[in-house]
């Protein structure tokens, strides 16, 4: 623990038909690749919801993955294509909110892609490595001076009450 | 109302509740829609004593503070959660209050203030401060000190926080009532509720659990959209769905409670009231629902759809919403200087 | 109410606690987990003591909830299921999370193996509190199939089906059934007369009593799901009444207009405006070609009906459409060819004597427009020297990056024919030759014998602009022979371009119909590439033979027959299981906005007028879950993949990854001034 090198947290939406079994089979294959993706299973890229990435982002990760089958190759047809329009109005607005475009991102690999999909991990948490902590989570809390503030208040009140009492 | 008086957990059907209604960073909107359930407004005066509204009628914070805990029945909050102040404010109602209501969108959502999160103190203050900016004339560049030394002592101001908080993220909400301004007629359904003493259960939103379509008399088909447009680009045919004329409505994503007011006077919702019932974040609703019906599958058109259309996703998306959604605020800077 | 779960963390011998410290993760998921009950670390989960333990726990323990951390769930989640099931407990109430395949596999760290798999523990906990009971749905099934596409491999599993005693719609687009197989001359490598082996199974579907044949007929509209599809087919109008008709052909005799058939013929050979196909189509009951008749130019002629016996000419027909309804479709629409005037610098169409294999098909079949006589476009001059070019279209970026299968075994038919034939010279120009199949390398090295000629190299020009007097009058190909690394030009009479197998132009669109995907390259994309090649995603939904991708006779006759087969046991088991992971509309709070009724392809969501309200049709849901994320109001949950269930696997996965709050802890917050 002597260099702390930054490991990012990322959590990853694959997909139940292609990329979840991209990366079962980069496990079958012994394809090492970055420990620092968590996979959350879900159907289709199109199950996943701008909230679900909120929540990961609010919650502390410092990047979100989500993982499709290849447009035009879905396993329900085309839905993927609905997860690529959202992935593009998603990052958008979290770019306005001021997260990097390289925290948040779609990738495509199908069942046979294991290596594809290692390699698509590696290259995300390099990225991720060098843009820093995202630490969303402290992101709204107010420095000490509120507790100060609120305790100034409190005393102030008080004070005033022994006076007219 | 008068014969069967409310009982407001006194255990004594007879005596009055006490009502506080207190605003935070608001624009006093919530109290004129209070207002305007005309004079059922002497129902509630029936009901309950006034203990506190500093809108519209003289009240002491220190009155408050000798209560008892919990000696207040109702307490309506409307407004957000600013400054060290309003948090106080907040942290005593909430001890003196049987039942606190988030009212309105600032206090359940943050509203149009909670838009300010995507600026810290020092951006806003530059803002508000600067002679730079049109409307500001400040030569000798003052700027509000939280701790002022004058000869008899310390002067204190409130501090200004760098994020907007909405009640909930400050103390413990029991009922929400939302809206900008929550509907009167809404207003006095939910006071009916309170009187009736057959409440829902805690943290429940009082009002509808669908959305402002529900209450759009427009025909709607289904969706496909290949451009969005900006309300002074078209005149919207009146009997079609708005967003299928590229319209970026927010009424499908927001809860009904209005009856559909811009829809009917051919504009669209912008959101006013929220969040569905059980909606985790309003605006992740609205953008995915948009998203999906985006026509096209190429990556770029999609990207140029959205740049053109939605120049500004958070105004769109988290107009009213910004404080209460899962992300909260912009990316905030660096931590401002502790002086204000 | 708190639940009771038990954390079962799993060693897969080394294969998980080589890299993971599983009992110390056990241990630990046990002492700091909400509501754990029972955590343990076992050798071998899926081994039937593993999986004794978890039932015994379930019992004794009481538990409400099984995590088990261990490989994929594509591989056990089916049998930790059936344990929790065996011990009384609802399936759905388990879940599997994989630490070996996305863990202990793949990450050299044990430390941060380790770690990673606490979080995916950690986030299975979260979950599974949520998850809900669920209860398979069961629907019977239909004894009737529908079978789309009349060639090869569709005969065979119509013709299984029909055999085996169940009913039959085969629909065909085309006049006849037959497919590609009928014609082509030869099968390669055994060279049996591809007529003389369709033609007996083409009339024998013909004439079974168990098959509906539809031919001259396409698929219009399928609704419903597995085990009760509705289906819709337009049966275009032959304008010949069909019982009536003998197939006597004298009208095709009689009709005055010719036209050259691009379809059958592929282009080498005219038919009538009034025709059948070929000589043994079935059914013998012609069509009217309308963008061709006479009566329908110019209301002249009418020389059909006035001659025909059994006044059987029809000019008023209009399509029909006809409703069946099916428990099963097999999907056996195949292939179309190549376009080779996609590649220019090949000629074809520009130089006459430039063929594509399909019409050379029709050029050496013995009932072709030249009864079977090699000559050139003349009609009269044998070519002396032939050569045939593979991987027209196929093995090309360009146009399609797959081996489409068949040219290198068809070139090889072609070549031998050619030789047996005439005494022209054979020059075939490969890339790699391919000859995988029983007895097929054998006849490519017959074909070596026989003295075809292969240079091995991919062909950058097929040109008739000589350089050299040996050339002129010549097509001269441009290739470099790769085995001896030099440019080399070919003059030569004829050149067969080896086309590729492409999908059929309209292969999405009835995808679409019924509710499967195409891969990239357009083909059906089947449910497992190995272990599950003809059922597809939509359950009732099989796919055989080309449409698939590329394949030869055998090949697409085996698929005939498993599909056949697949069917057969639907049927025989009465009734299917449809997995409980579906959506559902609340539709007290649904607006009907209509954001979710097309997300759908499957058209599961129907809006109902009435109350102005979306629906979803349990029956037709696959669930994605797109239509979830899409509804704006929140009022769309996704049974096992609810939002509830999502928030806390991430909650769960990001246990460590929450800073520490600095001022929020509510005991450091002052209380407001009181007077008390």
């Amino acid at each position: 623990m002597s260099e702390q090198v930054f490991e990012p947290k990322i959590v990853g939406f694959l997909c139940n038909w292609c990329s979840y079994r991209a990366a079962d089979l980069a496990g079958s294959a012994r394809i090492t690749h970055a420990p620092n993706i968590r996979i959350v299973r879900v159907m289709c890229s199109g199950r996943v919801d701008p909230s679900f990435v909120m929540k990961a982002f609010s919650l502390g990760a410092d990047a979100v993955m989500i993982a499709g089958c290849h447009p035009g190759e879905c396993h329900y047809i085309e839905q993927n294509y609905k997860a690529m329009r959202r992935f593009h109005m998603l990052r958008q607005t979290l770019k306005a909110m001021g997260v990097e475009e390289q925290r948040i991102q779609l990738v495509w690999a199908s069942a046979a892609e294991g290596q594809q999909l290692a390699e698509a991990i590696d290259k995300m948490v390099e990225e991720v490595r060098e843009l820093g902590p995202l630490g969303w989570s402290g992101n709204w809390e107010e420095n000490g001076e509120r507790i100060q503030a609120l305790e100034d208040i409190v005393k102030e009140h008080e004070e005033a009450m022994e006076v007219t009492a | 109302m008068s014969e069967s008086a409310p009982t407001n957990g006194n255990g004594n059907g007879k005596a009055k509740g006490k009502l506080a209604i207190y605003w935070a960073a608001s624009c006093g909107g919530c109290e004129i829609s209070i207002l305007g359930i005309d004079t059922k407004i002497l129902d509630v005066a029936a009901a309950f004593d006034l203990v506190m509204c500093p809108c519209i009628a003289d009240g002491k914070v220190r009155d408050i503070e000798k209560m008892e805990d919990g000696e207040i029945d109702v307490c309506l909050f409307n407004g957000g959660i600013r400054t060290s102040e309003q948090e106080y404010m907040a942290r005593l109602f909430r001890q003196k209050s049987k039942c606190l209501i988030a009212f309105g969108s600032c206090a359940t959502e943050g509203c149009i203030p909670g838009l300010g999160n995507l600026h810290n103190r020092q951006s806003i203050f530059d803002n508000s401060y600067t002679s730079e900016t049109d409307s500001t004339e400040n030569p000798d560049n003052i700027r509000p000190q939280a701790v002022t030394e004058v000869p008899e002592g310390s002067l204190h101001l409130p501090i200004f926080y760098d994020t907007l908080k909405t009640l909930d993220q400050t103390v413990d909400v029991d009922y929400y009532l939302p809206g900008c301004p929550p509907e009167s007629p809404r207003i006095w359904e939910a006071i009916e509720v309170l009187l009736s003493g057959n409440l829902p259960d805690k943290g429940a939103t009082i009002g509808e659990n669908t959305t402002v379509c529900d209450y759009c008399p427009r025909t709607r088909h289904n969706k496909k959209i290949k451009e969005f447009k900006r309300t002074w680009e078209v005149i919207p045919d009146e009997e079609t769905c708005l967003l299928e004329q590229g319209l970026v409505c927010a009424g499908l994503a927001t809860r009904a409670g209005c009856g559909a007011l811009c829809p009917q006077v051919n504009s669209p919702c912008i959101g006013c009231y929220g969040p569905n019932e059980g909606v985790e974040d309003y605006g992740a609703r609205l953008l995915s629902a948009l998203a999906s019906v985006i026509d096209s599958e190429d990556p770029d058109e999609i990207d140029e759809i959205i740049r053109k259309g939605i120049p500004d996703p958070i105004g769109t998306f988290y107009r009213f919403s910004l404080a209460g959604s899962l992300m909260r605020r912009g990316k905030r800077p660096a931590p401002t200087a502790s002086s204000q | 109410m708190a639940e009771k779960i038990g954390v079962y963390v799993c060693h897969c011998g080394s294969n998980i606690a080589g890299k993971v410290d599983v009992e110390d993760i056990a241990k630990w998921a046990g002492e700091n987990l909400d509501d754990v009950a029972v955590s343990r670390d076992y050798k071998f989960m899926c081994s039937s003591l593993g999986q004794q333990m978890i039932e015994e726990d379930i019992k004794k323990e009481k538990l409400t909830r099984v995590v088990v951390g261990a490989c994929s769930p594509h591989l056990h989640e089916k049998t930790f299921r059936r344990a929790c099931s065996n011990a009384g407990m609802n399936p759905y109430l388990m879940d599997l999370t994989n630490i070996r395949e996305h863990c202990s596999w793949v990450h050299k760290d044990r430390a941060q193996a380790t770690e990673k798999a606490r979080a995916l523990i950690s986030a299975a906990v979260q979950r599974v509190k949520y998850q809900e009971p669920l209860e398979p749905m069961f629907v019977d099934v239909n004894p009737a199939t529908l079978v789309i596409g009349g060639g090869i491999a569709g005969l065979q599993a119509a013709l299984e089906l029909a055999d085996a005693g169940y009913h039959v719609y085969l629909v065909e687009r085309m006049p006849s059934i037959g497919g590609h197989m009928a014609q082509f001359d030869k099968t390669f490598p055994t060279l049996d007369c591809s007529a003389c082996i369709l033609t007996p199974k083409m009339s024998e579907a013909g004439q079974h009593e168990n098959i509906t044949l539809l031919t001259y007929a396409e698929l219009e509209e399928v609704s419903g799901s597995v085990g009760s599809f509705k289906v819709k087919i337009r049966q275009k109008a032959r304008c010949v009444d069909y019982d009536a008709c003998t197939g006597c052909g004298i009208c095709v005799e009689k009709c005055p207009r010719k036209v050259l058939d691009t379809e059958f013929e592929a282009g080498m050979g005219n038919r009538k405006a009034i025709y059948m196909p070929f000589p043994q189509a079935v059914p013998r009951v012609p069509v009217i070609d309308q963008d061709s008749c006479i009566w329908f130019e110019r209301q002249k002629c009418r020389a059909c009906e006035k001659l025909c016996p059994t006044d059987a000419i029809k000019f008023d027909q209009q399509d029909e459409l006809i409703d069946i309804e099916v428990g099963n479709i097999i999907i056996a629409t195949g292939w179309k060819p190549f376009d080779s005037k996609k590649i220019p610098q090949y000629g074809y169409g520009r130089l006459a004597n430039v063929y594509t294999s399909m019409e050379f098909e029709r050029l050496c079949n013995a009932a072709g427009p030249t009864n079977g006589k090699i000559v050139m476009r003349d009609g009269k001059t044998v070519p002396k020297s032939i050569a045939i070019v593979h991987c027209v279209g196929s093995r090309d970026d360009r146009h399609n990056p797959y081996c489409s299968g068949v040219c290198c075994m068809a070139s090889l038919k072609f070549g031998h024919l050619v030789l047996e034939k005439t005494d022209a010279e054979v020059y075939s120009f490969y890339i790699d030759m391919r000859t995988n199949q029983k007895n097929y390398e054998e006849f490519y090295q017959r074909l070596l014998g026989e003295g075809m000629r292969f240079v091995r190299g991919k062909v950058s020009e097929v040109t008739d602009a000589a350089r050299m007097p040996t050339e002129q009058g010549k097509l001269i190909v441009q290739c470099e022979d790769t085995l001896i690394g030099r440019q080399q030009r070919y003059p030569v009479d004829m050149v067969i371009l080896m086309g590729a197998l492409e999908p059929q132009e309209d292969a999405r669109e009835l995808g679409l119909k019924c509710g499967i995907s195409c891969s990239m390259d357009g083909w059906y994309t089947e449910r497992h590439p190995k272990l599950d090649p003809v059922a597809t995603m939509t359950d009732g939904v099989f796919v055989a033979g080309t449409c698939q991708g590329p394949k030869d006779i055998p090949a697409s006759v085996a698929q005939g027959a498993a599909a056949a087969a697949r069917v057969a046991g639907m049927i025989t088991k009465g009734r299917v299981m449809i997995e409980p992971i579906v959506a559902t509309i609340n539709e007290q709070a649904c607006s009907g906005c209509k954001i979710c009724n097309n997300m759908c392809p499957y058209n599961a969501i129907e809006f109902l007028e009435d109350p102005g309200v979306s629906r979803v049709i349990t029956a037709l849901c696959k669930g994605c879950g797109t239509c979830v994320a899409a509804c704006p109001a929140g009022v769309i949950t996704g049974a096992h993949f609810n939002n509830k269930q999502i928030f806390s696997e991430i909650e769960g996965i990001l246990w460590d990854a929450l800073q520490p709050a600095d001022d929020s802890s509510p005991q450091a917050e002052p209380v407001p001034a009181s007077a008390s």
